[in-house]
């Protein structure tokens, strides 16, 4: 038996949640007293695949054929649960990404596994094997015990951590057999948006609700974000206002996150909205309300107005960035 | 065009979740049970697909006969029929496999679900019955539009959105974008007491997770107010205080 985990690349490289991932699974493999094998898919150069060895992955297999430059949910779900039986792995790991919700649930059945996605914690050793993941947005846990010989874990991106673990990493080409009714959904086209730090996996968010008045104040959230290297996320109303884009919407609703800081503007608290972003590290509150709810959660409040506040905040950055 | 919807059952969104018997059993005493909002974006797509005779859409969900209500009004809002697999929903893969065993003989050119059920949220349905049924699954979309027998859907990504298309037969996860959740209208209230409803037996599967504990989030502290007028200062307690700048 041994760990495998998936390592998702986005134009040949790997995030910082990929790492995180392995990681994890590496913690596991040690856990289990076993090696961790990761699977990349796609075009990566020798040099970024070696970069899997800092995190303690001690082989890597190397899966690039025409096919399968770009991702197929159902065919890269197939090589990964082919490459686990090949290499005997009866734990495999992969980050709780876009990618990865849809791959997840496909290779756990292949492998007729229990599947544990958003986990946020390492699987307990007491002899089950239970891993604690997020229930009810945000509002509680579930400790899921993986009662299958197989099992299946996404992790939450900020839930466990980047953690070096030197190993020299072998890498090895794997040979895939690709079925052509694997290949049933066509990629037309990816729309990135590289100037932005994407909202899942960011270290540092700044979001804004209905006390901005209007999209034509997002102006001075930008630029604080840009300043922080944040991402930007808003409210529910405000995205169903077309304020703002749906996939910057965090809260029960919408996406849940778990970032290092999270700075709330003009945002009352409700509990939908509390329940997407309860598990940030720090939570900061700037509202004119005195009474609204989310001072009840934040860690940092500052009660005044959002037009006042955060152009004094935007100063006071540049000032401490020198 | 045949299309079905499954749904689930979940507590409202207001819900204050707690749990009783050791944290080992969700509280449901005074909870209200809806639609799982994102199931309602799927139903309301496939409502609009269908509209003026171009199809039909059936509504399944795993439950017991509790769940009625909510699939009720999952009719209400316009589905032609529906179908409850009676049986407690143990996991995702339990529930997949019912429904990948309802659905694979029935011939439906499109199955939907909500991208997650707002108590598990897993999102772990649509891909599982996708693969149940060996059919491309497409997970987290923000729009969907059919022409003929291929798809044009946008899926989100982190930091931006793919398009792609599948010909055939298939499955996808909703999430926002995809539709405005329709609201039923008094007609439709009235009509969905006579629409069909079939209640189907469960198959037997082996089990492969269980939830054996409840944890909620330990609370936090008390907030360190900021006046103001000394607001720069927040930017220094970021720095040395709270070490996240």
């Amino acid at each position: 038996m041994s760990v495998l985990v998936y390592v998702e690349q986005a134009e040949g490289k790997f995030k910082k949640s990929v790492f995180e991932a392995v990681s994890y699974a590496k913690a596991i493999a040690d856990q289990q007293s076993t090696n961790l094998t990761a699977i990349s898919i796609g075009d990566v150069a020798d040099s970024e695949l070696k970069e899997l060895g800092k995190y303690g992955a001690s082989k890597v297999l190397n899966v690039s054929v025409d096919q399968l430059k770009t991702f197929v949910n159902q065919a890269y779900a197939s090589v990964i649960a082919a490459a686990a039986e090949k290499e005997g792995a009866d734990i495999v790991v992969l980050s709780n990404s876009f990618s990865g919700k849809g791959l997840a649930p496909r290779i756990a059945v292949k492998l007729k596994a229990g599947l544990a996605d958003g986990a946020v914690e390492l699987p307990s050793t007491d002899g089950k094997f239970s891993v604690k993941k997020t229930a009810f947005s945000g509002k509680a846990f579930a400790i899921t015990e993986l009662t299958s010989t197989n099992k299946v874990i996404a992790l939450n991106p900020n839930a466990f951590g980047v953690k070096e673990n030197a190993t020299d990493a072998a890498i090895e080409t794997f040979t895939a057999d690709v079925k052509q009714s694997d290949l049933g959904t066509v990629i037309k086209e990816i729309v990135r948006a590289t100037d932005k730090v994407s909202l899942p996996d960011a270290e540092l968010v700044v979001s804004a609700g209905r006390g901005l008045k209007g999209p034509e104040n997002w102006g001075m959230i930008e630029e604080l974000a840009g300043l922080l290297g944040a991402a930007t996320a808003c409210s529910k109303p405000v995205s169903d206002a077309d304020w703002r884009p749906h996939s910057e919407h965090v809260g029960q609703t919408g996406i849940a996150i778990s970032p290092n800081l999270y700075i709330a503007i003009g945002i009352s608290g409700a509990i939908q909205h509390l329940a997407g972003v309860s598990s940030s590290k720090v939570i900061v509150v700037i509202n004119k309300d005195p009474e609204a709810p989310f001072f009840k959660v934040a860690d940092y409040g500052i009660v005044g107005d959002a037009f006042e506040v955060v152009p004094k905040l935007i100063d006071a950055l540049k000032a401490h960035k020198g | 065009m045949k299309i079905l919807v499954c749904i689930s059952n979940v507590p409202d969104t207001t819900t204050k979740i707690t749990f009783t018997n050791d944290n080992t059993e969700f509280n449901t005493s005074g909870v209200q049970y809806i639609v799982n909002p994102y199931d309602e974006i799927a139903l309301s797509r496939a409502i609009e697909l269908t509209e003026g005779g171009k199809g039909t859409v059936t509504v399944i969900n795993v439950g017991e006969a509790g769940n009625d209500p909510t699939i009720r009004k999952a009719l209400a809002i316009g589905a032609d029929d529906a179908v409850r697999v009676n049986a407690a929903p143990r996991d995702a893969y339990f529930v997949a496999k019912q429904i990948a065993e309802y659905a694979k003989d029935k011939d439906f050119n499109i199955i939907l679900t909500g991208r997650e059920s707002i108590d598990y949220n897993g999102n772990q349905v649509a891909a599982m019955v996708g693969e149940f049924l060996d059919i491309p699954s497409v997970s987290i979309i923000k729009k969907l539009d059919v022409d003929g027998d291929t798809a044009t859907i946008e899926r989100e990504i982190e930091g931006g959105k793919e398009v792609l298309t599948v010909s055939g037969k298939f499955i996808a996860s909703c999430a926002e974008g995809v539709a405005e959740p329709k609201i039923p209208n008094m007609r439709g209230i009235m009509s969905a007491r006579t629409k069909p409803l079939a209640v189907v037996d469960a198959v037997a599967i082996e089990e492969v997770s269980k939830v054996t504990k409840y944890e909620t989030p330990a609370p936090r502290g008390t907030v360190k107010l900021i006046p103001a007028d000394q607001t720069e200062s927040l930017i220094g307690l970021l720095h040395s205080e709270a070490k996240v700048i």
